[in-house]
């Protein structure tokens, strides 16, 4: 097929198609529009399931449903939406359903602004909802990144029959790179989906989708699982990426389209003589605490850049136990910062540490 | 080779998302790295529109232009806006058939297009935006005329395709506008 | 014991197992007369209940078709996606008044009106009866509830709602349907209409939702007894039995 140049949100619309989406239910909302719009010419066309519903609640109760009875199904939403789903969310996690949810995140709280932002990390990576679980994020930087993790996603969700947010921004849902849609992904190890419940009692024994379980040894017992998948997560599929830290005096941590934007500044910093690497989480739960190992011994200080005031920061905390001095630059509002600005924050941060 | 970052800038209704697509799909088309970046807000007719476009041989960084290489200024608004952000030595295209009495900055090399009259003079004022493209293609030779209608042709089909031939000659205007 | 005949046996829909409802309820009745209309209209092999949040939340165990259960008023939606993505299962809803009238009316109504291929059963007792007995949309004027304790007056929490008067207003509806199930002819009646409902989802002919008036005894302080009496003599004339809408007879009532 080649590479193709497509808007954010529509390449994000077609991965889902190429992953094997099989329904989409969602509700209008800015800056993620193209995304329900594309697939709502696409999906019907090719016989799956496309419905515009009432609201973000009912779309998310709808993802539970069509999960529940074996569809690979998909939603997407900007910030005060997935504020709404989250209800949704935590029956799908506590019932153990797959699914895929798209957060093209703007400024918040409230209705805040429709421009870029990251203000959502907290409410992604601590779950969300109510009760203990958490959602497998994957947060890419560009519209390859995003294409090819929204095609694995569906086997990621399939694989640990939990949630899988996918953390994007306005940045991403809005710009048009060129994309390759047939880089092969990865293929989970998947069993047969024995458990949906469909209706179909000649092909299974009767199955029930269900989060409710009054007996607190069952509901003890039923929490250790979940926390076995999450160990399981956190164990074995952390991803992350080091850039530039051969030979890197100071490191930015920064996910999505802010690594992109400290992508150029640690080119600007190279000029002045000074070598930054960039710890790039791609999976933003699981933290990936293992990338802070590998930081080179001359890196003393980390540079939080975030579009919030620093939801990030108590995860490095975590991941460095005090080793680092940790420095933080961030911009809020839907602002985006310029790679200037982290450079200044950056050289800021050695100059503190250097007195 | 390659490698260009350049703002659009002007209201809604002149073309400017198109500008900057038709650049990152003729990219497309030569296999170079492009990233379009469109501001956004509610959806209203008439507001302000600018978008980002960066063309680079090298893989694309920040989808964010803080010092472009070049502007293309529809309106007056857009001028004020941007000419600071330009680079030293950058081109600023500007349209003066809507931008007058208005100062320029130092340091940039300007080139004026009157670019409605140009496009209402060849029958069809929608063709503004293409006559600054032509402009812009002949300062900076980012790419070809032909690059940007091989493009143009992809997309105007059916009954669309009839308009390629005013786009052509906006283009051919558009350069004879600045090498003259 | 060769001319022992079986005359009456537990319909084939329903789990062997004690229901959870308290005595004297009309949930077990209603539960029976969804069991037999799967089993008649021979669609149990393929039918998906959703057990809503309340009372029958844990029907799941109840009926031996598969079962979804779902988040309070959500069960509309969750049908949805089932029915979308299995478009020859058949869907049914079971859902009190406050799953339905109150923090679901919105699903209930958008599937209504996106003429949803399913079968809402809606048990109206006007009054939430497993959180022990509050107020609900459809507690009768001067009716105690634990947050009515005066009796529910108009200036403070409105008029009681009608759901099936509601949902009929809806254009994409098929078929709505009250009933009750205080005696015996009831019983029937409400059979009749409950498997027409279901009659109208296996022919692929759109929404459909049948509202039963039932019983509290518990929360309405009555015996059994009393508490059919109430329901005859209360809920009744509020709201009245009948069909209130049927697409297909090209009628409203």
């Amino acid at each position: 097929m080649g590479k193709v140049l497509m808007k954010g949100n529509e390449a994000m619309a077609l991965a889902a198609i190429k992953g094997g989406c099989d329904a989409f239910f969602g509700y209008p909302i800015t800056p993620q529009n193209e995304l329900p719009e594309y697939l709502s010419k696409h999906m019907q066309a090719n016989g799956r399931v496309f419905v515009q519903s009432e609201s973000e609640v009912a779309a998310i109760n709808m993802v539970y449903g069509a999960a529940g009875a074996g569809a690979r199904v998909l939603t997407s939403s900007s910030s005060p939406g997935i504020a709404l789903k989250q209800e949704g969310i935590t029956y799908i996690a506590g019932a153990e359903l797959p699914a895929v949810i798209i957060n093209v995140m703007r400024g918040g709280p409230g209705l805040g602004g429709i421009q870029p932002s990251q203000g959502d990390y907290k409410q992604i990576t601590r779950g969300g909802g109510n009760g203990d679980y958490y959602l497998y994020s994957l947060a890419p930087e560009s519209l390859q990144e995003a294409v090819d993790l929204i095609k694995e996603s569906f086997e990621i969700a399939d694989y640990y029959r939990n949630p899988v947010m996918i953390a994007v921004d306005g940045l991403i849902g809005q710009m048009m790179e060129p994309v390759d849609f047939d880089h092969e992904v990865k293929k989970w190890d998947l069993k047969p989906k024995d458990w949906v419940a469909d209706g179909d009692r000649k092909s299974h024994p009767k199955n029930i989708i269900n989060s409710l379980y009054l007996d607190p040894t069952d509901l003890e017992n039923h929490n250790l699982k979940l926390k076995k998948k999450y160990d399981d997560m956190k164990a074995n599929h952390q991803r992350y990426e080091m850039i530039n830290m051969e030979n890197a005096e100071i490191a930015i941590v920064a996910f999505g389209s802010t690594s992109r934007i400290a992508r150029t500044a640690i080119q600007l910093l190279k000029e002045q003589g000074v070598n930054c690497g960039i710890l790039r989480p791609i999976t933003i739960y699981p933290f990936p605490e293992k990338a802070f190992k590998e930081l080179p011994k001359e890196v003393k200080d980390l540079v939080v850049v975030e579009m919030n005031t620093g939801q990030m920061i108590d995860d490095v905390k975590i991941a460095t136990m005090g080793t680092h001095n940790i420095h933080f630059y961030g911009r809020v509002g839907g602002i985006v910062p310029e790679a200037e600005e982290i450079v200044d924050a950056v050289l800021k941060a050695r100059g503190e540490s250097n007195e | 080779m390659i490698n260009e970052q350049l703002i659009i800038a002007g209201f809604g209704g002149q073309g400017v998302m198109l500008m900057g697509q038709l650049l990152s799909f003729a990219a497309t088309n030569k296999d170079i790295n492009t990233l379009w970046f469109p501001s956004y807000g509610p959806e209203t007719r008439g507001g302000t529109a600018n978008c980002s476009v960066t063309i680079s041989e090298e893989s694309v960084n920040s989808p964010v232009i803080s010092k472009p290489d070049s502007l293309i200024i529809m309106n007056k608004p857009s001028l004020a806006k941007f000419q600071d952000k330009l680079k030293k030595d950058g081109c600023l295209f500007i349209n003066t058939s809507l931008v007058k009495d208005v100062p320029i900055r130092d340091g940039v090399n300007v080139y004026k297009i009157p670019a409605n009259d140009i496009a209402s003079k060849l029958g069809n004022p929608k063709v503004a935006n293409m006559v600054m493209m032509g402009a812009y293609l002949a300062v900076t030779k980012v790419f070809s005329q032909e690059d940007i209608i091989e493009v143009l042709k992809e997309k105007f089909v059916g009954e669309k395709a009839s308009l390629i031939g005013i786009n052509q000659e906006a283009l051919n205007e558009g350069a004879k506008a600045v090498t003259l | 014991m060769s001319n022992t005949k079986i005359v009456y046996e537990k319909s084939k829909a329903l789990e062997d197992v004690h229901l959870s409802y308290c005595p004297g309820c009309t949930h077990g009745v209603i539960h029976k007369l969804v069991a037999e209309s799967l089993v008649e209209l021979d669609i149990l092999d393929r039918a998906v209940g959703i057990s809503s949040v309340g009372c029958s939340a844990l029907n799941y165990d109840f009926f031996t078709c598969d079962m979804q259960q779902a988040a309070h008023g959500r069960a509309p939606a969750v049908a949805t996606g089932i029915k979308r993505f299995k478009p020859d299962s058949i869907v049914f809803t079971y859902q009190g008044d406050g799953d339905l009238g109150s923090i679901g009316i919105a699903e209930a109504i958008h599937a209504a009106h996106r003429g949803e291929n399913m079968t809402i059963v809606f048990v109206n007792n006007a009054i939430y009866g497993m959180t022990g007995g509050q107020m609900a949309p459809t507690t009768l004027i001067g009716q105690k509830t634990t947050t009515s304790p005066e009796g529910r007056t108009e200036a403070q929490a409105g008029l009681p709602l009608r759901i099936a008067e509601l949902m009929a207003t809806i254009p994409g509806a098929t078929y709505i349907e009250r009933v009750s199930v205080h005696d015996p002819k009831h019983v029937m009646k409400a059979k009749k209409a409950l498997k027409k409902a279901f009659e109208i989802q296996k022919n692929k002919q759109g929404f459909s939702l049948i509202e039963f008036i039932s019983t509290c005894p518990v929360n309405w302080g009555m015996t059994p007894k009393k508490a059919v009496d109430w329901a005859v003599d209360n809920m009744i004339p509020y709201f009245p039995l009948g069909v209130y809408k049927d697409k297909l007879a090209g009628e409203n009532k």
